[in-house]
This record gives C-alpha cells, structure tokens and sequence, in this order.
C-alpha cells in the first residue's frame, strides 16, 4: 500500500510543474486527426506531455478521448498529423518500445484461470527487465490477495491488479483510460491515492478521465476534449482562466420592487427569475455589492438571501463541453 | 538474487513461460475441464457399453467396436480441446479485453499464438494418453508401438491444424455468447458422418462423401488406421495427414487476414 496521504502526494504537485517544465517531451501530438468514414472523431488536436508529469486528458463520452489514447498507445493509426510517443509512432513501434510504456485499459478482465500472483508473473515474463512481483503487489496494496483467483477480486481490487499489471514492466509512461469510471467514492479515493503515488515513482502519466474533480486533484496539466477538439489547456490554476474569473452576485429584492428601481449600473445587467430572484454576473464584484447594499441602506431595505459564487472548474467544464457539443443546443 | 524473466532468456524461455500459464489456465478452467477430459471419457464408456461387442472393417481388418471406438473418440477428444477450446476461448478472451491488454505488452504476437497451440498440444497428449490407458485397461484395445508412435504424430498434426481453424472461427464471432452454439453446430453433425460415433462403412456415400470434405473424419481415419496396423509403414496415413495439413494451412492464412486483437465493438478501423 502506498504510505503517503493523498493529501500529501496532492501537495507534492505543488514542486513538480517546475520539474516537468525542465522534462523533455514524453508525449507529442501534431494536428492529429482521425475519421470514421464520413465522421471525424478527432479534429486536429494538439498535445504534449512532459516527463514526470500527470498529465489529465478530460472530456465526456464520445469526445474522441479514447480514440486519441488508442492512437497513442499504438492502437489506432491516425488518419493526419503527427503523433511521436517516447521518440517513436506508435503505430509502427517495435516491442523495445513497449518495454517502456505501461497500459491501463478502459476494460479489460483479469487472466481466467490465475491467481494474482501468478497474473503477475506471467506478464512479468513479457519483460526484459521487470519490477519484483513481490514489491508490485505490496505496491498496489494486494499483498493479502496474491493467492486468491484474479476473477474473484472486487471490483477496486481488479483495477489494482490491471495498474500492477501495467507497473510490473517498469515503465516510463503509463497510460490510465478512465481509471475510476463506475467505482464507489472510497474506491475511487483508494485508486487516487495510488495514481499520486505514481509521482513518486516518477512515472510520466497519461490520465483520462470524464470526471474533473480527478483530474483537479492529481494532474499537473489538465486538457479538455469536446467534440474532437481541445476546447481548454492549462493547470488547474489556471484552466478556464477567463471563465472563472466572473462572478454571479444573487439576492432576493425587497417585495414591491421592480428591476428597474436598482441603481442603473447594476439593472442594465440584471435579470429576474420567475421566483423574483435577480442574478447579475459580475466581473467587478466589490464595486457591484458596493453599489447595491449603498442603494439598499439609503432605502432602509434589506437583501435577502445576497449570494455571491464563483464558478467552480466543474462548471467550467461543463460549459466548456457542452457549447461545444453540436448534438446538444 | 531475482532470477532473469523470460523475455530476458530468449524466445525459446519465453514461449516456455506462455506454455506454461496457458496450460495452467486451461486444466483450471471447469468448462475445458469438464468437455476436454470428463466428456469424451462418458462417451467412451457408453458407445463401448453399449455396442462394444460388435464387429466392424476397418481397412479390411475384422475388428471389435472397441478397437473402433477408441481411436474414434481420441479424435473427438482432440478436435474439442483444440477447435472448441480454442474458440470458446479466445472469444472470451478478446471480448473481455485480455487478448488486447496482451498485445500492449512487448511479447511478440506470433509467439502467444505459439504458445496458446503448443498449450493445446499439451493438453491433446495428457488427454490422449488417459483414454489409450482406458482403452487398453478396461477394454482391452492394445496398441503396437509403431501404432502409437504414428497416433502421437497424427494427434499432433490435427492438434495444430485444429487449432489454426479455432483461431479462424473465433475471428468471425462477435460475442462469447454465439461461440459455443458456433462450436456445437459444426462439430455435432461431423461426430456422425466422420467415422467418430458410427462407422463410415455403415453410412450412404453420400454422407461419406460430405464427411470426407472436413478434417474430422481425416482425423478418426488416421487414427482408425492406425490402430489396427503394427508397422509404422501400414499405420501411417499420407493423405490423411495432408488433408490436414492443408485445412491448418488455408485457416491460418484466414486466420492472418481476419484475426484481431481487440474486442468487437472495438473495431472500427481495425
């Protein structure tokens, strides 16, 4: 089992961008597209992952995620533009270069017939210079399951076993396909806690995920695909950076009060719910409560219920996927 | 001192290490289990109780039904752990993403096929083996040394080609669920018309004709002949053996051109 918190691996985060900032590049795409006869899954996307980094590829079903990981892990090959993993394509990528990449399948099940330790050992054998089958089950935590029969682990437990199975060649790269995808919350933090610690073993992960909190608290860089086209870029400090940077200021106004009655500045811009309630989005928050609770006071009225919210990088992306996702209006 | 793996000891380890697992899977599976080893025992014991005692020609040689059955039922022993095995589970295997976490990793492709029909050869000759000890033991069907030794090669041979054809088949179903009606629909019929459950003297020409178009009857009448014949010239059966040979052939090139790696509906540019 992993010692350190998730906590802890979280706040290691903070050092590392400098570090794969320096890294060179692990994972180079190039105007990458891919179609399916007439549909195009991938729109000439761009991507580049640096060593030591986790690095969260986002978006939600049918975005193109998994298809752009498939083109990466040698998979697929890809209809245009350019696409370079550990200094090779992947698609014509001998069995040296396998040696050095891990993968985590979106599905796959465990060997029939196997135990957990012998899973290992058999996928040890494919190696020329593999990790200790010991150290990679107490690595993963499944040291009490070594003797018990893969097929009937749990569910937390296989996708512990298939990460070992993708560690145990000791390589540089790691793929994750949606690692998290149908577990329960204390499996999913059981699996992040891993993930983090793959940090410290200073692999280079290549993370997809439809869910943002995941990738809020271990990615380094996060990229967002929808609809076959990276609609956002950046750290999680900094990802939709514009998006999040409005507020929206909410309140109930006093009964008998029309919209029209609030200070100029602040009616021009505001909307009334059915409920009565006024949203205004706010972009200079301390001058538009300032104006509004001067308006109230010298009124001698009160604001029920005076809210104000920041959007949360959740939001943010579901904006981001949405707009862009041409079979929603 | 941790021991060098596999890969690092050269193909001949690692097609060694493959073999090795893939037995171990294969004698744990209940189903390969109970269809490799448990059924064709029940069919031996029943057709030779209940018409053991007749009489029947094989290649002019007036023999017992027992001496017939033997041979016979090693031929459908082989074909279910090599054709029916092989597409159950390879199926299974692909469907549920194993075959395509596999081909992630830097093992050669060729060599886990290797290994899977080596596996198959593995576990034909434990079989094999266990119904020749039955047959002698509780029937009294003895067989000339030259016998076995062209039992052995001829066993060998359609394990391989078998094999070949279960990975041809497996390409071409979709679901583990449609690979055992596949399987079932095209070995039952050819128990019958292919000298395993009923003498193909007994059948029209017919049939015969149609029996003799697919690899199990080349099987069961290579055995057959086999068993009755104790020079290594007179056992062996050329053009049973070709026959073979060129159905493992013509399914290994099928096999080349349709087999995949990842699942089904995973396809889509494969």
């Amino acid at each position: 089992m992993l010692t350190n918190s998730l906590e802890a691996a979280v706040a290691q985060r903070q050092v590392a961008p400098d570090r794969a900032q320096a890294g060179e590049q692990v994972v180079s795409v190039r105007s990458l597209r891919k179609r399916y006869g007439n549909h195009e899954a991938v729109r000439g996307i761009e991507l580049e992952v640096r060593r030591g980094e986790i690095f969260a590829f986002l978006g939600p079903n049918g975005a193109g995620k998994t298809t752009t990981v498939e083109i990466l892990e040698g998979f697929r090959h890809a209809s245009d533009g350019s696409v370079e993993v550990l200094g090779a394509d992947p698609w014509h990528a001998r069995s040296s270069w396998r040696e050095r990449i891990g993968i985590v399948l979106q599905e796959s099940e465990a060997e029939p017939g196997l135990t957990v330790r012998e899973c290992l050992q058999l996928y040890a054998g494919y190696y020329r210079a593999p990790r200790e089958v010991r150290e990679t089950l107490a690595l993963v935590g499944l040291e009490e399951q070594a003797e018990q029969r893969a097929s009937a682990l749990s569910g937390g437990q296989r996708r512990r076993l298939d990460v070992a199975l993708a560690l145990i060649g000791d390589p540089e790269l790691i793929f994750l396909d949606e690692p998290t995808t149908g577990f329960d919350p204390s499996a999913r933090r059981a699996a992040w806690e891993l993930i983090a610690g793959l940090r410290e073993l200073g692999k280079t992960v290549f993370l997809t995920t439809h869910y943002m909190e995941e990738a809020e608290l271990l990615a380094d860089r996060i990229a967002i695909i929808a609809n076959g086209e990276i609609v956002a870029e950046g750290t999680p400090q900094t990802l939709g950076g514009r998006q999040l940077a409005g507020a929206q200021i909410t309140f109930a106004p006093p009964r008998g009060t029309a919209l029209a009655e609030l200070p100029a500045t602040i009616a021009a811009r505001a909307e009334q719910e059915p409920s009565g309630r006024v949203l205004l989005p706010s972009v200079t928050v301390a001058a538009d409560l300032h104006a509004l609770s001067g308006w109230a006071l010298d009124r001698g009225l009160e604001l029920d219920e005076l809210e104000v919210r920041r959007p949360t990088l959740e939001d943010v992306y579901l904006e981001l996927t949405t707009t862009n996702d041409p079979t929603r209006s | 001192m941790v021991r060098p793996s596999a890969a690092s000891r050269g193909p001949v380890a690692l097609l060694a290490h493959q073999v090795r697992f893939d037995v171990l899977a294969s004698l744990r599976n209940p189903r390969a289990r109970f269809f490799t080893f448990f059924f064709p025992i029940v069919l031996l014991v029943i057709f030779t109780g209940v018409f053991g005692h007749g009489n029947t020609t094989i290649d002019g040689v007036h023999v017992k039904l027992s001496r017939f059955y033997v041979p016979g039922i090693l031929a459908l022993s082989t074909v279910v752990a090599s054709y029916a095995n092989l597409v159950i589970s390879i199926a299974t295997l692909r469907e549920s993403g194993v075959l395509k976490r596999r081909r992630a990793t830097p093992v050669a492709p060729a060599l886990l096929i290797a290994g899977q029909a080596i596996a198959t050869v593995v576990i034909v000759a434990i079989m094999g083996t266990l119904l020749l000890v039955i047959g002698k033991l509780a029937y009294g069907v003895g067989m000339a040394p030259a016998a076995l030794a062209t039992i052995a090669c001829t066993t060998v041979v359609a394990t391989l080609a078998f094999s070949c054809v279960g990975y041809a088949v497996s390409g071409l179903i979709g679901s583990p669920d449609a690979a055992q009606p596949i399987v079932q629909a095209t070995t039952l019929p050819l128990w019958f018309i292919s000298g395993v459950f009923i003498p193909t003297t007994n059948l029209s020409s017919s049939l015969r004709t149609v029996g003799s178009l697919f690899p199990v009857e080349h099987l069961s009448s290579a055995l057959q002949l086999a068993s009755v014949h104790s020079s290594f010239s007179g056992a062996i059966s050329a053009s049973d053996l070709l026959a073979l040979a060129a159905w493992g052939f013509a399914a290994a090139a099928f096999a080349a051109w349709r087999f995949s790696w990842l699942p089904s509906t995973q396809r889509a540019d494969a």
